[in-house]
């Protein structure tokens, strides 16, 4: 066992030890969708849904995160990207764009709608910001419900159905195909193409954060006078950091389109918009790597629940006594106020909240 | 060859419902001074400030800097054209370290974008790197280096102001105008500021400066100005202003009427 442990701490200090983990996640990540596939495909598609959510979560943290501007209808970018992609792309308008021309549409859609929401909250903090996002995400909400007259723009509460998949060339992400003897289904298809977007997103957030611009959203969070005394355009530093929080969410909400295949409003109520925050204050607010675990606990150990809480009842009672729904709600109630209570800044902090939260102040 | 005055305020008035705190006061600094500002406590020092840094908009009377009229600007419009300050109760950025403080500094007179910061272009990199490298310099500069990865919240009381003259400088003010910079402070503390000010001056940026230590004021300010309830009541050298009777009835309270 000693023998073990100094082996271990010997392989550490090695040169090649950071290459060498990297390279462990990556051939993980690699066969992770097979191994799920094995189980069930369901989970598959959990994960795709669990990256999505990162994807959001990572955009919101830079609303949030950053710039400490509580948003609460954040949900309503992943609408409009969601919408963007699926006007595009069905035969409700007959439209079938390939997804690398809507995608930076849905983006580009979903930074407009940011700055529509940012512009008249520039004076707005804390509550009173809060109050007027989640009025926000409801109004968009409401619009994609009832814009199917006079002219029939969103088809309304049956939402639009038909929603063309990703096509690269040939190869359809509806459809399995094999290559190497491996089976790559649809899902398992979405899967790295999601990956490749949620690090391509890690990379732009990481980049951001250690920047002027970044600089300046903290400065912001900090002491906004003090920040425009520094000569920091506080209008437009805002106003940049709703539309890059939104653009992530319209992309995010373009890949969300194709995966389903069908959308309706009933997709974007607010309490998605809090499931992404939740993500993002549970996983570690401002902290790139806390934001995606969170995003990706959420998304998993309620499914994981769903599937245990059932036979688990029967085993034990005999009967079912509550329902996994239920149960799930009870649990993450209880998840978060435990949270409060031992990790208030979150399970994986930034080095700056962390600090925030821990030290008194000295004078 | 600049011209002699870098500030001019003309019939400067504020009020607030009915409390007038500025009542046309009128001022002009000159180049490379060290201009004060003193007072009682209310006389509209920081007031002037607000209106200097365009966080009030003055009900009348007009102040151009350095050839331009500044009024109505937004603040961070006024840091741009060359005004840097520092507050009476300490406002750093309190989570963020001591460097980058003074890093946030730097925004005004650098450039790189979203895009840039995305792509790190060339461009963006090598300023990345020169806003950390004047950045170092500025703290050595106003001796806190030591403290460059420390929380700035965590910093004595006297690093915390010579931070946010740092922070102040990073934006290559032309005029640094200070208000109470050595208030909380100790004997030694106020004479490595005052070193630390002439320093300032002499290196080519004007200083106009807030302070009630007395001592302070009289032995660094070429000139000052004496604010009472919103008015000037005495301006000039301060040997001359310190024995004007009016500035004397001011402080001490003259005789019952």
């Amino acid at each position: 066992m000693q023998n073990w442990i100094e082996r271990l701490e010997h392989l550490r200090a090695h040169r090649a030890a950071p290459w060498l983990g990297i390279a462990l996640v990556v051939v993980t990540l690699m066969i992770l969708p097979f191994a799920l596939a094995s189980v069930g495909t369901a989970w598959v598609r959990i994960t795709n849904l669990a990256i999505l959510f990162a994807l959001l979560s990572l955009g919101l943290n830079i609303v949030v995160g950053f710039a400490g501007l509580l948003d609460l209808g954040y949900i309503a970018f992943y609408a409009v990207g969601a919408y963007c992609y699926a006007l595009l792309a069905s035969p409700h308008f007959g439209l079938h764009l390939p997804f690398w021309v809507i995608l930076p549409i849905s983006a580009a859609v979903a930074c407009v709608f940011g700055v529509l929401l940012g512009a008249p909250t520039l004076k707005l903090r804390g509550d009173y910001l809060a109050i007027v996002t989640l009025g926000f995400g409801e109004i968009v909400r409401i619009f994609l419900n009832n814009l199917s007259q006079p002219i029939n723009i969103t088809n309304g509460p049956q939402g639009v159905t038909l929603i063309d998949p990703f096509r690269i060339g040939k190869v359809d992400f509806s459809r399995t195909d094999s290559l190497l003897g491996l089976a790559f289904s649809g899902p398992i298809k979405y899967y790295y193409l999601l990956l490749a977007v949620l690090v391509l997103a890690i990379i732009v957030n990481l980049r951001l954060q250690n920047s002027r611009v970044g600089r300046a959203w903290v400065a912001i969070r900090e002491d906004e006078v003090a920040a425009q005394a520094m000569g920091i355009n506080t209008r437009n530093v805002k106003l940049l950091a709703f539309a890059m929080g939104a653009g992530f969410g319209g992309v995010a909400g373009g890949i969300f389109s194709a995966t389903q295949g069908f959308i309706s409003p009933e997709s974007f109520v607010f309490v998605e918009s809090i499931m992404v925050l939740s993500m993002v204050v549970l996983g570690g607010m401002g902290n790139i790597w806390g934001v995606v675990l969170g995003a990706i606990l959420l998304s998993f150990v309620p499914e994981i629940l769903r599937y245990t809480v059932e036979p688990a009842q029967k085993a034990v009672f005999g009967r079912l006594l509550i329902e996994p729904e239920v149960i799930r709600m009870l649990l993450f109630g209880l998840a978060l106020v435990l949270m409060m209570l031992y990790r208030p800044a979150g399970l994986w902090p930034s080095k700056r909240r962390k600090r925030e939260f821990a030290e008194t102040d000295p004078g | 060859m600049q011209a002699a005055v870098l500030l001019e305020f003309r019939h400067i008035e504020k009020r607030f419902g009915g409390l007038t705190a500025l009542a046309d006061v009128s001022l002009t600094i000159n180049h490379r001074e060290i201009y004060g500002l003193i007072g009682p406590n209310g006389a509209g020092k920081t007031t002037l400030f607000n209106v200097l840094t365009g966080l009030y908009v003055p009900d009348r009377g007009q102040f151009e800097f350095d050839g331009a009229s500044l009024v109505g600007l937004k603040p961070y419009r006024v840091a741009e054209s060359g005004i840097a300050r520092t507050f009476q109760n300490i406002r750093m950025f309190g989570n963020m370290t001591v460097i980058e403080n003074v890093m946030v500094g730097r925004h005004v007179r650098t450039h790189a974008g979203a895009i840039g910061a995305i792509l790190r272009t060339r461009r963006a990199r090598d300023e990345e790197v020169a806003i950390r490298h004047r950045s170092r310099e500025l703290l050595n500069y106003v001796g806190i280096s030591q403290h460059a990865s420390a929380l700035s919240r965590n910093l004595s009381y006297g690093d915390q102001r010579r931070l946010e003259i740092a922070r102040a400088l990073a934006t290559e003010p032309k005029l640094l105008a200070l208000d109470e910079p050595a208030a909380g402070m100790n004997a030694t503390e106020t004479t490595e500021l005052r070193r630390l000010l002439e320093k300032i001056r002499d290196d080519g940026v004007t200083i106009l400066l807030i302070e009630h230590d007395v001592k302070l004021v009289m032995g660094l300010c070429d000139r000052v100005a004496v604010l009472d309830y919103g008015r000037k009541i005495a301006e000039g050298e301060p040997a001359r202003v310190q024995k004007d009777p009016e500035v004397i009835r001011a402080y001490l309270g003259g005789a019952l009427p």
